[in-house]
C-alpha cells in the first residue's frame, strides 16, 4: 500500500495554517478581500455553476449572524481554502483523480476564509436535509449561526435523477468554495493568524521511538466514522465513496485540505457538512497538545455501510488499524444515528477487546418525551461514552421575515411532521432538523442527562 | 388568589397513612380516607422547618388513609381525595415521607402524579427500594430517604429544602441534584464545554484508571430469542409488517419520515403486487429510491403470492407499516403491542417482518 510515500519518515507531515476572518460579505464586479469584507463578482460565479448540463439555475443569497433570516433545507456547509503546497490540491480527488497513497501529502500552507461559508440550498433531493436559524432560539443549537453565508440556492433540470441532482449539488458547493478561495486567497497576505500543527510521525517507520526515561504520555488514537448508507448518506474521501473504501489510516491534517467532503444529509442535527470535516476538533484538539500532554498516534476513517457482513468486516480492519498504532485509547466519532450505532458498538466491543480503552461520542434519540432508550444498539463495553444530546427533544422556533431556500419543505424534513406548524407561524420541530445541532465530532456544548 | 396569600402563609396540604395519621398500625389499614384540620405527626416538623427555613407555611389540611384502602380502592381513593386536596387552595402538597412502607408509597405517589397535571405542586419522600420509586419517579418527585422512621428529620429536611423552591415557583429540572430520584427521562442541557474536549478528558481518565462518568449508562436491553421455525406452512395465515415505510400513495395517515408517532394498517385485497404508482416509501433514513420504483423490494407482495400458491399458505388481507428511523423504542413497543393484539385476534399464526 505504500510503495511510493516520499514523506514517511521521522519528519512529520507540517501544516502551516493561514486564517483570514471575513467580517462581512457583498458584491462587487471582481471577487476579491477587502478591509475584512469578501466580495464577490455575481456573474462570474453563477457562470462557473451553471456549466453544469444538470443546473438550470443558482441565486445567490447572503445571510449574517442576527438576521431573521432562515436557510432551508440546507444540504451541505463548506469553508473556503487554498491549498499553497504545489501539486497538492484543495478536495483532492473531487475535481481530478488524486492516489493518496502513491502522492501522500506534502508539508507547506494553507489559507483559510474564516468567518464565513458557502451553504447550498435548494428543492430538497431527501428528507434527511435541514435547517439554520440565524437567530432566535434556533441560533443557540448551531455554530453556523454564527457565520456569514453565501447562500447557493441551486434548481436543477427536469426530470434530473435523484442521484445526478445530488451530485450536481454537493460539485457546486466544491466549486464556489473553490473558486471564491483562489480569487481572493491566491496573493501575498498581510494579515490573519497563523497556526502550526505537527502530525504525528508514520507509524511505519519506527526510528522514532524515543526513550528519554520520563513518565511515557498517554497514546491516543482517533477512530473516525463516517456515515456511507447511499444517497445522502455518503462522504468522499479524496474523491472516492467511502462505502467502496476499507478502513484506512490518514494523515490528520488531511482533512483541513478538504480530504473528507460530505455528499450527506442523514440527518441534518447529526451529519458530519463538509465545514465539519475540514475544522474536526476531535483531530484539531489532539493535534494541539499532541507531544505536550498524550501522543497522538494517528487517525482512522473506516465507514458506516448497511449490510451485517460490511459491518463486521469494516469493524474488525478498523480495529486492526487501531491496534497497529499502540494506543493506550481511542476516541471513537460516530456519524449519523441508527444504523451506524450498531457499526459503533461492534468498533467499540472489538477494540476493547485488544485491552485498548474507549471513548465514544454520540447523540441520542431518545424520543420526544425523553423516556426511550437513546441508541438501538448496545455493548457492555461501552462504559464511557459523550452525549451530544437528544435529538428527538422539540425547540419551537419563531418564523422568521426571510427565508432563503423554500420553508415549505419543513414538514417533510427528519423531525418535521405533519403537525409541526403552529398557528401563530412557528414550528415545533425536533432538533433532529437543525444542521450540527447534535454533532457527533463534539463541536457544540449541548448533552442530555437523566432528569 | 389563595387564602394564603391573604394571611401571608403558603397553604400546604399533608397525606399521611393511617400509622402516621394517629389511628394505628397494620390493624387499622383499611381505614377508609378522612381529613383533620392542621398538621398531624410528621406534619408538624415540617412546619418547624418550613419555619427555620424562614418560609411561612400553615398546613391546613391532614388527609389520612389506610394504606390497604389506598391501594384496594385506588382509583376511587383519587377521585374523592384529589378534588378535596384542590378544594383547600394548596400551595404545595407533601405526601409522606413513606420510607420503606410499599403501600404508603404507591399512595404517595399516586397523589403527587395525579396532583402534577393539574398545577399543583406536590412532594413525596421514600426509600429506594419502596415499589412507588418506580413507578411514580417519571411523574413525581419523590426525594430519597432512609428506610425507616430513624430517617425522619433528614428526610423532612429534605423535603423542606425541595418544597421551598416549588413554593417559589423554581422548575426543577434535574431532581437528582435536589436528593430526588432520577426520573430516567433524558433532558437535553447547555454543558460548559464542547463535547470533544469532554471525551479527551474522559479518556485520559479511563487510561489512567481515574473514575470517570459516563454521559449515557447503557441500558439493559430487551432481546428476544426468535422462535423456532415452523416446519409446515400449509393453512397457517401469515401476516406482513415492516418498518421500511411502505405505504399507499400519498401516505394518508403521514406517517412522519423519521420519529414516527403513529403505524399504518392497509389491505391487500385482491393485490398480487404492488407498484410505484399504488404505494411508495415514506422513510427518510434511506435511499428510497428502489423502494419506490418497485415497492415490493421493501413489503415483497409478489414474492409472497407465489409462495403461497407453493406452500400453501394463508394470505392475511391487512398488512402493518411504519417507519423505523430515529423512532423510539418506546414508541415501536407501544406500536407491536397493538399490532400482535389484532392479529392474534385475526387469527394470523406467522408474521414477516421486513425492515431496512
Amino acid at each position: 500500500m505504500s510503495y511510493a510515500r516520499p514523506h514517511a519518515g521521522a519528519h512529520p507531515v507540517t501544516h502551516h495554517w493561514r486564517k483570514i476572518t471575513v467580517t462581512d460579505l457583498g458584491y462587487s464586479s471582481a471577487t476579491r478581500v477587502e478591509n475584512g469584507k469578501l466580495l464577490i463578482d455575481k456573474g462570474e460565479l453563477t457562470a462557473l455553476l451553471r456549466s453544469d448540463p444538470n443546473i438550470k439555475d443558482v441565486q445567490l443569497a447572503i445571510a449574517r449572524p442576527g438576521d431573521s433570516v432562515r436557510i432551508i433545507p440546507v444540504k451541505d456547509v463548506i469553508e473556503p481554502r487554498l491549498s499553497r503546497i504545489p501539486g497538492y490540491p484543495i478536495f483532492p480527488g473531487v475535481f481530478s483523480a488524486w492516489d493518496p497513497d502513491s502522492h501522500g501529502i506534502p508539508s507547506g500552507e494553507i489559507v483559510s476564509l474564516c468567518g464565513m461559508v458557502v451553504t447550498t440550498v435548494g428543492s430538497i433531493v431527501g428528507y434527511q436535509e435541514g435547517l439554520i436559524d440565524m437567530s432566535g432560539p434556533g441560533a443557540r443549537y448551531s455554530l453556523f449561526s454564527g457565520k456569514h453565508h453565501l447562500v447557493l440556492d441551486i434548481s436543477v433540470k427536469e426530470g434530473t435523477e435523484r442521484h445526478e441532482h445530488e451530485k450536481s449539488v454537493r460539485l457546486a458547493g466544491f466549486k464556489a468554495s473553490d473558486y471564491i478561495a483562489r480569487s481572493s486567497l491566491d496573493g501575498s497576505l498581510s494579515s490573519g493568524s497563523r497556526e502550526t500543527l505537527i502530525n504525528p510521525i508514520d507509524p511505519e517507520y519506527h526510528g522514532s521511538e524515543i526513550s528519554d526515561g520520563r513518565k511515557r504520555r498517554p497514546r491516543i488514537a482517533y477512530l473516525y466514522m463516517l456515515q456511507s448508507q447511499g444517497l445522502l448518506h455518503d462522504t468522499y474521501y479524496c474523491g472516492v465513496d467511502v462505502k467502496k473504501m476499507l478502513p484506512r489510516r490518514i494523515v490528520p491534517t488531511e482533512v483541513l485540505f478538504g480530504a473528507i467532503v460530505s455528499g450527506n444529509c442523514v440527518s441534518a442535527c447529526d451529519k458530519n457538512t463538509t465545514y465539519h470535516h475540514q475544522n474536526n476538533p476531535i483531530i484539531l484538539d489532539l493535534l494541539r497538545r499532541h507531544g505536550v500532554d498524550w501522543d497522538f498516534v494517528g487517525c482512522v476513517i473506516t465507514n458506516e455501510n448497511v449490510t451485517l457482513g460490511d459491518k463486521q468486516r469494516s469493524s474488525t480492519l478498523a480495529a486492526e488499524l487501531i491496534v497497529s498504532l499502540n494506543p493506550d485509547g481511542v476516541i471513537v466519532s460516530k456519524e449519523g444515528f441508527g444504523n451506524p450505532d450498531a457499526d459503533l458498538m461492534m468498533n467499540c466491543s472489538k477494540i476493547e477487546a485488544h485491552g485498548i480503552k474507549t471513548v465514544l461520542l454520540t447523540d441520542e434519540f431518545a424520543g420526544q418525551d425523553g423516556a426511550s432508550q437513546s441508541l438501538v444498539d448496545s455493548h457492555p463495553n461501552a462504559d464511557a461514552i459523550v452525549s451530544t444530546g437528544n435529538a428527538n427533544e422539540v425547540i419551537v422556533l419563531p418564523p422568521m421575515e426571510k427565508v432563503i431556500g423554500d420553508d415549505r419543505v419543513i414538514t417533510e424534513l427528519a423531525g418535521g411532521s405533519s403537525k409541526c406548524r403552529l398557528p401563530d407561524g412557528s414550528v415545533a420541530i425536533e432538533l433532529q432538523a437543525l444542521i450540527g445541532s447534535t454533532n457527533q465530532l463534539g463541536f457544540e456544548n449541548i448533552s442530555s442527562r437523566f432528569k | 388568589m389563595s387564602d394564603a396569600s391573604r394571611n401571608g402563609k403558603y397553604r400546604i396540604v399533608h397525606y399521611v397513612n393511617q400509622f402516621f395519621g394517629g389511628v394505628g398500625g397494620e390493624e387499622k389499614a383499611d381505614c377508609e380516607p378522612f381529613t383533620i384540620q392542621g398538621p398531624q405527626g410528621p406534619g408538624r416538623l415540617l412546619e418547624k422547618l418550613f419555619r427555620q427555613g424562614n418560609v411561612d407555611v400553615e398546613i391546613v389540611a391532614t388527609v389520612v388513609c389506610g394504606d390497604s384502602y389506598f391501594v384496594d380502592h385506588q382509583e376511587d381513593v383519587l377521585r374523592e381525595l384529589i378534588p378535596l386536596i384542590r378544594g383547600y387552595h394548596p400551595d404545595l402538597v407533601v405526601a409522606g415521607p413513606a420510607f420503606n412502607a410499599g403501600r404508603y408509597g404507591i399512595a404517595c405517589g399516586g397523589i403527587c402524579s395525579s396532583l402534577q397535571p393539574l398545577g399543583i405542586p406536590a412532594i413525596t419522600a421514600m426509600f429506594k427500594e419502596n415499589p412507588g420509586v418506580d413507578q411514580y419517579r417519571k411523574t413525581a418527585l419523590i426525594v430519597e430517604t432512609a428506610n425507616n422512621v430513624t430517617g425522619m428529620e433528614e428526610a423532612v429536611r429534605k423535603m423542606v429544602r425541595l418544597g421551598i423552591k416549588r413554593l417559589h415557583g423554581e422548575e426543577i429540572e434535574f431532581p437528582q441534584a435536589e436528593g430526588c430520584f432520577e426520573q430516567g427521562i433524558r433532558k437535553n442541557y447547555s454543558h460548559t464545554e464542547p463535547a470533544c474536549e469532554r471525551a479527551i478528558a474522559m479518556l485520559l481518565r479511563k487510561i489512567n484508571g481515574d473514575p470517570f462518568e459516563t454521559e449515557y449508562p447503557i441500558p439493559f436491553f430487551d432481546r428476544v430469542d426468535p422462535r423456532p421455525a415452523i416446519a409446515d406452512l400449509k393453512g397457517i395465515t401469515i401476516a406482513l409488517v415492516t418498518s421500511g415505510g411502505i405505504v399507499p400513495t400519498g401516505n394518508p395517515d403521514h406517517i412522519e419520515s423519521s420519529s414516527a408517532s403513529k403505524y399504518g394498517k392497509y389491505s391487500l385485497e385482491g393485490l398480487e403486487t404492488l407498484d410505484a404508482r399504488t404505494h411508495q416509501s415514506a422513510h427518510g433514513g434511506y435511499d428510497n429510491t428502489y423502494a419506490n420504483a418497485d415497492p415490493n423490494r421493501v413489503l415483497p407482495i409478489d414474492e409472497m403470492r407465489v409462495l403461497e400458491k407453493e406452500m400453501g399458505f394463508k394470505r392475511h388481507p391487512w398488512y402493518y407499516a411504519t417507519v423505523g428511523n430515529g423512532t423510539s423504542v418506546d414508541n415501536a413497543q407501544k406500536f407491536a403491542k397493538e399490532i400482535a393484539v389484532e392479529l392474534i385476534r385475526d387469527g394470523v399464526q406467522a408474521v414477516i417482518l421486513t425492515s431496512t
